[in-house]
């Protein structure tokens, strides 16, 4: 892809000086009727850390995010997202945290009655009430971030899943969030549109240092946010010499039947022991 | 298909009903809560409103035609033809005016709101729009709940007087009946306690039809197959709760304001 702007306020603030875990997830368990989903889960995500959360379809991924956000509840065990524990809180103090975390959900989940211009301003006009000339000011800023500022009058109808996938990040960097959750951002794109995506987020990652934690079924996807990084000055995404990690710290989560069975950095799963890793990763 | 226990099934609808007794209650109290979505309201009472008006007009105005049809074959035997207007007049005002266009407009938005909603639902707009910080009993529910309620008010006014207006089109065209006769007939015979029962009814059942087609909308699962089923249960709960509501508050109405 052409090398996007920078345009997004470079002196907004890095979340990974803020003390504590962005996330902590502590013996988590759901189950819908008899299906138990999850099953004792517990990680931790770093302040500036990035995440790829990786299973089988069905494994509990997306519930995951859903759970951080509280948009579900578990049946047993606690979450904190950014210090704050979900499971206990009321839902009108969950929309306040959630103002906190943006994330961008699997199909976009772009308001259909809404052009391109006010679902990316949804969040500010919720705030402001109007649409001022700060707020457009931001909407383009976030569009062009995304290269797709000639959409503003656009409906999502009009887009192209790529398109509409992009549009869900600009809505969820807007505020610029203290923490990103991906659902699947790549899911269901061609390759090069699929790259696009990935370049925004590792973009994203290497610039604001955003906590983030990314829910993929392509583990190309995350290797490559593992071994690029982002050259503000060349404005494009590149690879990492042979050897040399990513400043932003870059983790990978696989679960399998309800658990956590991997959670550690590239090196330590590219010498994993444990067959089904290898399977699944080769 | 799956066998479910009498019991199970029993509880599950018990279930429903508490929900949706919640549900109701969730939408009347942010009504007094911030923030209140004035805009959508609007929205809504234009899209509810003024949307709903063509078949209002035609449905009150065939209602009281065909009204006047029935009653002049039964009136004339007795030689009370010009009783016409009383007749029209008393059955359009007190039942068939809050009925009817409680009916259409149970069918064009009930069925509207619980496919709009459903759809948001299976598309994870809902989930979208709490992770955005937005409530959205407060954005998308409450907002339709009291642009029906107030919309339906007035439609059924008009629904009242485009029924009387059929009712004089078939007592002067057909009937050969005085016009200011029908007309002084027909608003003679109305006291405040028919006018006040014809008024309260739309309120009532506004507020079920946008609270059922609403609820069975947030409740949507299973994909678009799933709106279709909440868009059906929805038109179909409404209408039966507007039919069995009114059995019920004319009944009280007729005890308590002495009506006979």
């Amino acid at each position: 892809m052409s090398a996007p702007t920078l345009p997004l306020d470079s002196t907004a603030p890095i979340t990974q000086e803020k003390s504590g875990p962005a996330i902590v997830f502590e013996e988590v368990t759901l189950a819908f009727g008899e299906n138990e989903v999850l099953r004792g889960v517990s990680f931790q995500l770093a302040r500036g850390e990035t995440k790829a959360l990786f299973g089988v379809a069905g494994s509990g991924k997306s519930l995951i995010l859903k759970l951080v956000m509280g948009l579900i509840r578990p049946d047993s065990g606690r979450i904190l997202a950014l210090g704050e524990d979900v499971t206990q809180m009321k839902e009108d103090d969950l929309f306040k945290l959630r103002g906190k975390i943006g994330m961008v959900f699997q199909e976009s989940a772009l308001f259909d009655s809404m052009t391109v211009r006010e679902n990316v301003a949804y969040r500010l006009m919720e705030e402001h009430g109007i649409y001022d000339e700060d707020i457009d000011h931001r909407v383009r800023e976030a569009l062009r971030f995304v290269e797709l500022e000639h959409t503003l009058d656009l409906d999502p109808a009009e887009l192209s899943g790529g398109m509409r996938r992009r549009v869900a990040i600009a809505r969820a960097l807007i505020t610029q969030p203290e923490l990103l959750l991906y659902d699947s951002p790549t899911g269901g794109l061609d390759p090069v549109t699929s790259n696009t995506i990935v370049e925004l987020i590792v973009k994203q990652r290497d610039v604001y240092h955003t906590s983030a934690l990314m829910v993929t079924h392509r583990l190309q996807d995350a290797f490559t946010m593992a071994t690029h990084q982002f050259n503000q000055q060349t404005n494009r995404m590149e690879p990492l010499p042979s050897g040399k990690h990513c400043d932003v710290p870059m983790s990978f989560l696989i679960l399998r039947d309800g658990k956590v069975i991997f959670d550690g950095d590239l090196p330590e799963l590219a010498t994993t022991q444990d067959e089904y890793i290898k399977e699944y990763i080769s | 298909m799956e066998l479910i226990s009498p019991t199970d099934l029993a509880k599950e609808k018990i279930q429903n009903v508490q929900d949706y007794v919640l549900f109701c209650g969730q939408a009347i109290a942010n009504l007094f809560r911030k923030p209140l979505y004035f805009a959508d309201m609007v929205r809504q009472a234009d899209s509810i409103g003024v949307g709903s008006l063509p078949i209002v007009v035609l449905t009150g105005f065939f209602t009281g035609a065909v009204l006047a049809v029935q009653a002049s074959n039964t009136l004339e035997r007795f030689g009370s033809i010009t009783l016409v207007g009383q007749l029209v007049s008393l059955s359009m005002v007190r039942e068939l005016g809050p009925v009817l266009t409680s009916l259409m407009v149970a069918g064009r938005n009930s069925s509207g709101m619980a496919s709009e909603l459903g759809s948001m639902v299976v598309t994870e707009q809902i989930d979208a729009m709490r992770a955005l910080g937005t409530d959205p009993m407060k954005k998308l529910v409450t907002p339709r709940v009291a642009s029906t309620v107030f919309m339906l008010f007035f439609l059924t006014i008009i629904s009242d007087l485009l029924g009387l207006t059929g009712g004089l089109v078939i007592a002067k065209v057909l009937l050969k009946l005085d016009a200011r006769q029908y007309w002084f007939n027909a608003w003679q015979t109305l006291v405040f306690q028919d006018v006040f029962m014809g008024l309260i009814k739309p309120v009532l059942f506004g507020f079920i039809i946008a609270t059922v087609g609403c609820f069975f909308g947030m409740n949507a699962r299973g994909g678009t197959q799933g709106v279709g089923r909440a868009t059906t249960q929805a038109v179909v709960v409404a209408s039966v709760l507007i039919l069995f509501m009114d059995l019920l508050i004319t009944r009280f109405l007729m005890i308590t304001l002495a009506i006979n």
